[in-house]
């Protein structure tokens, strides 16, 4: 029955695991060396009493990307916005456990501060609809305090251009955020993200909302920006996480059933539920 | 269809045929469509039959004073000499203080409503706003006479003159009635209107961009100033619509403003405005060009209102337009 899975397997991902397996094995050695940036260690999050996620023991590395897998409702955007205290938002939400950035815990950091360093995109671009393109990339920034024009103006061209936005905006960097396409949209959120410089980003499914080649864009920024930050990404597309990412978590019921390099999960995973599940049989 | 043809200088419009293709349309839609555009209609019919009233009854007096009723502060029914420049003043002095106060108290109220407040905090104020909204302005007029004059009176006035005396506006005699008094209490009457959009307008802002500005490192307040940026064009338009009902507002203003047709620079000095002397002299007015006068006093309040519907009108457009597209 197994060999009879993996034959499966192999026939569904055979475009697309070749392209990941080199980078992954690349990946694997150049990042033995690397501290973790997020490590959680019995993380769980409940909403009114009811347990939503739970036991959740994960070490992600610096300069990484990794992938969140699941069916709906299992947790993912739970556990990823446990991760910058975006629960604060939502009433009858506790969070427990520990979650370290840096290997400092998350609750000797200032609320807004541990925000700014992890930055966070949404899975419906939002980008501020009364603010032109320029504003809403510095919003962030102008927010706590004036800057200089000359730096402001470097921050937006850095940051757009970060996220692969630049040429398509630079004409017109006063016009009203929402002129944009959505792609073109989601990416401005990208930059705002990249604006106030956070060493992690979490991106919530980034690209369920947005047109395939609006998709092809984001998953290549997401490679350069690997160089230098810190990737948790949430997706439903299962070629997505094998495409873009360096390691993968598989969530099952709030529960993580499973986290190793993304190779792994789609070729040999340990966990029965994880190979069903990646090859499609529930989800 | 057109074509457009340019040859050196000149160009022609050419028709071409075209065939438009219609659906057919049920009987009972037809039916339905005309009904509302009848009620649609109106509403038309109405706004223009009162301006007309108006400016036909107002000819006698029109013709005697021409503009310079507008530009006039005397007001005597004995010599017959009419000018409506100080009830102008009174209702615009009145209402401009009047959004002073209430206009931060309403956001104020509003952003701890939808932002900070817990569910029984938020119940109990909405429900005492909107009972704050349907108390009628005679009730006001009557605690202005018998609580917040006095209280002006004793207290505020004095208080006020030890204080900034030295501006002219917090000078002379204070009498309790008058239009600072006016202002409070038209500031307590729009509070509730202005409140209540602006708490829906802020409500209707989504989640998502709430979630946008703290993932950004916001903190409460500036997550808050976002939302109040974003919602600037509603709040403007709740701020016009309470405007609206303090320039209109008759009794309770009648009541504590003093009724006294001058303009003096103190805001503690009695004075009127265009409500009030209609509603205090139409009952006894003597003569035809009495009658003609106060009429045209009323075509003025109707024309100051339309002229701040309108300013608001542009300004919302302006704001909604640089939002879309720059």
């Amino acid at each position: 029955m197994s060999e009879l899975i993996l034959d499966n397997i192999d026939n569904n991902y055979v475009s697309v695991i070749p392209a990941a397996e080199h980078s992954t094995a690349a990946v694997e050695e150049s990042h033995e060396h690397l501290k973790y940036t997020v490590e959680t260690e019995n993380l769980a999050v409940s909403f009114f009493g009811r347990e939503a996620i739970s036991d959740i023991n994960i070490k992600y590395r610096s300069n990484t990307i990794t992938a969140i897998i699941g069916p709906s409702g299992c947790g993912k955007s739970t556990f990823l916005r446990a991760l910058n205290f975006m629960h604060d938002l939502t009433p009858g939400a506790i969070v427990s456990g520990t979650i370290k950035i840096h290997g400092k815990d998350i609750s000797e950091y200032d609320m807004t501060d541990v925000r700014r360093r992890v930055g966070m995109v949404f899975q419906k671009p939002n980008p501020f609809p009364t603010m032109s393109i320029y504003e809403n990339v510095v919003a962030g920034l102008t927010l706590h305090k004036r800057h200089k024009k000359s730096h402001l103006d470097e921050t937006v061209e850095k940051s757009l251009m970060l996220a692969g936005l630049w040429e398509e905006t630079k004409d017109r960097l006063k016009v009203s955020a929402m002129a944009l396409s959505g792609g073109q949209q989601q990416r401005l959120c990208i930059a705002r993200t990249l604006a106030i410089n956070p060493e992690i980003i979490l991106f919530d499914e980034p690209t369920s909302a947005l047109d395939p080649m609006s998709t092809a864009k984001i998953e290549e920024t997401l490679h350069i920006l690997k160089k230098d930050y810190t990737i948790v990404i949430v997706t439903h597309n299962m070629q997505q996480a094998s495409r873009v990412s360096d390691y993968t978590s598989f969530f099952f019921l709030g529960k993580l059933i499973e986290h190793s390099k993304t190779r792994t999960i789609f070729t040999s995973p340990k966990q029965k539920l994880t190979e069903e599940y990646v090859i499609g049989k529930f989800g | 269809m057109y074509y457009l043809l340019i040859f050196e200088n000149t160009f022609t419009i050419i028709e071409t045929e075209k065939k438009i293709i219609r659906s057919s349309k049920k009987f009972s839609d037809i039916v339905f469509e005309n009904l509302t555009l009848l009620f649609a209609i109106t509403i038309i019919v109405i706004v223009v039959f009162i301006c007309f009233e108006m400016f036909k009854d107002s000819a006698i007096s029109r013709e005697k004073f021409g503009f310079g009723f507008i530009t006039s502060e005397k007001w005597d029914s004995v010599k017959s000499d009419y000018g409506a420049l100080t009830f102008v003043y009174g209702t615009v002095v009145s209402s401009i203080i009047a959004l002073l106060i209430a206009l931060p108290i309403s956001i104020g109220v509003a952003v701890f409503l939808t932002e900070l407040a817990n569910s029984i905090t938020k119940t109990t104020v909405s429900f005492l706003i909107e009972i704050l909204a349907a108390i009628p302005s005679i009730i006001y007029g009557f605690w202005g006479i018998f609580v917040l004059a006095p209280f002006m009176r004793t207290s505020v006035q004095p208080a006020l003159q030890s204080t900034l005396g030295f501006i002219p506006l917090f000078q002379g005699a204070t009498a309790g009635f008058g239009l600072l008094t006016a202002g409070i209490i038209l500031a307590i009457m729009i509070t509730p209107i202005i409140t209540s959009i602006t708490r829906d307008v802020l409500k209707a802002i989504p989640v998502s961009q709430r979630e946008a500005a703290y993932a950004l490192g916001s903190t409460k307040w500036e997550a808050i100033k976002m939302a109040l940026l974003n919602a600037k064009s509603g709040i403007l338009g709740a701020t016009i619509l309470g405007l609206g009902r303090a320039v209109g507002e008759t009794m309770a203003v009648t009541m504590v403003i003093g009724n006294k047709a001058q303009i003096k620079e103190s805001l503690f000095e009695p004075a009127y405005s265009m409500a009030s002397v209609i509603a205090n002299e139409f009952a006894e007015a003597s003569g035809g060009l009495h009658v003609s006068a106060l009429i045209e006093v009323g075509l003025i309040l109707f024309g100051v209102t339309f002229i701040i519907n309108s300013l608001a009108r542009i300004l919302i457009y302006s704001f909604t337009r640089k939002a879309q597209a720059r």
